[in-house]
């Protein structure tokens, strides 16, 4: 059987605007337990790549630029 | 670490490899360096040290605090005794239990903040059912900065981001290092080590939660289960699987509320009509059991009632439940509209897992951390020390990390098998080169699907069996796993590990044919407790058959003796009928 891709909503929001992952900053990738934050580097920007959040939140208090925004995942909000 | 060609492998080697930077995984590296600071000393971490383990957030407060003037040793070892259904080795409680103190006052020391009182003496409340063991910490959420600090501080070589797959033994049976692959990257290495502290947190992804968010769940999602799988494929026992842990949480969101935060401040469990129904909110299985009857029952569904209390005393339960431990917690009320003041706050119950932290399912150890395997340690959540908490996993860490450096002055580095090496190199990498197989995700969501539907309490022998059919089959699927990338090849790592569990737990659970632990335990077919022929601990260990095989395992003297009247406490946790007209509303 081939695979597919579905899509799902995304816990974790980055403010491109204010993320300086363009200047070097990895905090939040550094500090996702559960290691689900990548930099795009096309875009100078934090993005979440795999939805398999604990929404526990080291990635939005450890920015330094608060450009990291947790929502409670909606099958449980 | 480099990895160019299927043959190779990089190899790196210390005296003391601590797998797992959590809780009890720093303090095993820093209190090892305390020791000696020559030895070569790792704590090797899935993810990143600063804000790993299910601490990652910090803590609201410490659960078991043994502290002179409030508590003795020889109580709490009574008071766990009772709570675990007399299913303990003493020894390794009291060893817990005479150093706790100590351990609080190194915390201190470091900077953690626990409460005091005017005088600068520890503010001590009481939440279990006979002794006061509870410190709150309201500004907790500095942990793991601190641990960090320690760390750095004592030179302990850490390692980010890179998981252990399988422990290797020596020729003769003792510890010789562990396999491991780097989740962003799939290389791979072998870390050779004269000892291997296990530190690698509960088993916390074997049940689904009801919102079937797979990552939803009590414990931190990391901890897969990997160091009871890795333990028992190294041959080492595991004992009281079957003493699953349950805990009471908020519904659909995976923080706890009651017993020791709003507990001391007036907060408790109440049914639909805001009566209190259980007389001790402290976690144990027959407060479970009470909590499970009561949200099944015609008074269900249960609910934290705090709305009773003063607006001062609410201000504070927030500032603490929104700011430590699990900090989104506010925002979950926000969204559904849910006011402390102004309404209860529904609960329910988690799904299953592995955890002594707060039950008594762990790899085998005794009051030196030590394994049934010579130079393997175990300590924290994966340890079997029953009811160990937080502060527990610091003291077993310290435990552990002691007596591993004496084994290292006393042994030398075992060889590994090559062949072995690369048979495991091989099993990691495989689902990379699988074409149109199946996802972990799905696999994952089948397996702790099923364990909900077959596993979990009221236990029934048929249904555990068909579970373990159900479990066979996808055993045989186990060749399809197929990653895409680096990080898909991390959870399909974590579904052996958490198949692995789910056999364990099952057969574990049907071995011991009578009820223990309340709900933990609660088996339909087997409805009494059953003292002369199941007081003992049940072990599991990987069978000739490559299946989990089970025995019994005496039960230590005991080092603290219990009344009868002492041993049935926990029994009598249901407020009676005369009471809960008197105790609603208190």
């Amino acid at each position: 059987m081939p695979l597919i891709q579905s899509s799902s909503r995304a816990p974790v929001t980055i403010n491109s605007e204010a993320c300086i992952a363009d200047k070097g900053c990895t905090v939040c990738v550094d500090v996702c337990p559960l290691d689900l934050l990548v930099i795009d580097m096309a875009n100078g920007t934090a993005v979440m790549k795999y939805d398999e959040c604990w929404y526990c939140l080291p990635c939005e208090l450890d920015c330094p630029t608060d450009a990291v925004s947790v929502e409670i995942p909606y099958l449980l909000k | 670490m480099n990895d160019k060609t299927d043959s190779s492998h990089e190899v790196l080697e210390f005296d003391v490899l601590v797998i797992g930077g959590g809780t009890a995984g720093p303090m095993a590296g820093v209190r090892a360096k305390e020791m000696n600071p020559k030895l070569r000393v790792a704590v090797l971490e899935k993810a990143n040290v600063k804000r790993s383990g299910c601490i990652s957030m910090g803590m609201d407060g410490l659960n078991n605090a043994v502290i002179p003037g409030h508590a003795t040793p020889e109580q709490y070892v009574k008071e766990i005794t009772v709570a675990n259904d007399g299913i303990v080795n003493q020894k390794t409680i009291m060893a817990y239990a005479t150093r706790s103190y100590d351990m609080i006052n190194t915390l201190d020391k470091w900077g953690v903040k626990f409460e005091k009182d005017e005088t600068g003496d520890y503010n001590v409340k009481k939440v279990h059912h006979m002794g006061a063991y509870v410190l709150p910490m309201p500004e907790g959420h500095h942990m793991k900065k601190i641990l960090y600090r320690q760390l750095r501080k004592k030179r302990v070589s850490v390692i980010n981001r890179f998981m252990a797959t399988r422990l290797f033994k020596g020729k003769d049976g003792a510890i010789a290092g562990a396999h491991v692959v780097n989740p962003r990257t799939a290389e791979t290495a072998v870390i050779k080590a004269k000892t291997v502290i296990l530190c690698t947190g509960a088993a916390g992804r074997l049940g689904m939660p009801t919102s079937g968010y797979l990552f939803g769940t009590y414990e931190n999602p990391t901890n897969a289960g990997d160091g009871y799988s890795m333990a028992y494929h190294v041959g080492a026992e595991l004992s009281g699987l079957e003493c699953y842990q349950i805990n009471p949480l908020i519904k659909d969101y995976n923080g706890p509320a009651c017993a020791y935060v709003t507990g001391p401040m007036g907060g408790y469990t109440a049914n639909s009509k805001g009566d209190r129904f259980i007389e001790c909110d402290y976690w144990s299985g027959q407060m479970m059991l009470e909590f499970y009857k009561e949200l099944e029952g015609g008074n269900g569904p249960v609910f934290l009632k705090i709305d009773h209390l003063a607006e001062e005393t609410i201000s504070e339960i927030e500032v603490i439940l929104h700011s430590n431990e699990r900090p989104s917690r506010g925002r979950f009320h926000e969204n559904r509209g849910t006011n402390y003041r102004e309404r209860m706050v529904e609960m329910h119950i988690s799904e299953i897992g592995f955890c002594s932290g707060h039950s008594a399912s762990g790899i085998w150890t005794d009051e030196n951390a030590r394994t049934t395997i010579p130079g393997l340690y175990a300590a924290g959540d994966c340890g079997s020390v029953p009811h160990n908490y937080m502060l527990g996993a610091f003291v077993y860490g310290a435990i552990a990390a002691e007596d591993a450096v004496k084994y290292c002055a006393e042994h030398e580095q075992c060889e590994i098998d090559s062949a072995e090496i690369a048979a495991e190199k091989a099993r990691v990498l495989a689902p990379l080169q699988v074409k149109d197989g199946i996802p972990a995700e799905q696999m994952e969501y089948k397996i702790r699907r099923l364990v909900n539907d077959y596993l979990q309490p009221p236990k029934v022998t048929k249904k555990m069996e068909i579970g373990m059919e159900r479990f066979a089959e996808i055993r045989a699927d186990l060749p399809m796993l197929q990653a895409n990338d680096p990080h898909e090849l991390m959870r399909a790592m974590e579904v052996h590990f958490i198949l692995d569990c789910a056999e364990m737990a099952a057969t574990a659970s049907m071995y011991r044919t009578e009820s223990r632990w309340g709900l933990y335990h609660y088996y339909v077919d087997h409805p009494d407790t059953d003292d002369e022929k199941w007081m003992c601990h049940v072990q599991t260990k990987k069978g000739a058959d490559g299946l989990p095989e089970c025995s019994t395992r005496p039960i230590e003297p005991y080092i603290v003796e219990l009344d009868e009247e002492e041993m049935s406490a926990y029994k009598k946790l249901r407020v009676s009928d005369d009471d809960t007209t008197e105790t609603a509303g208190v």
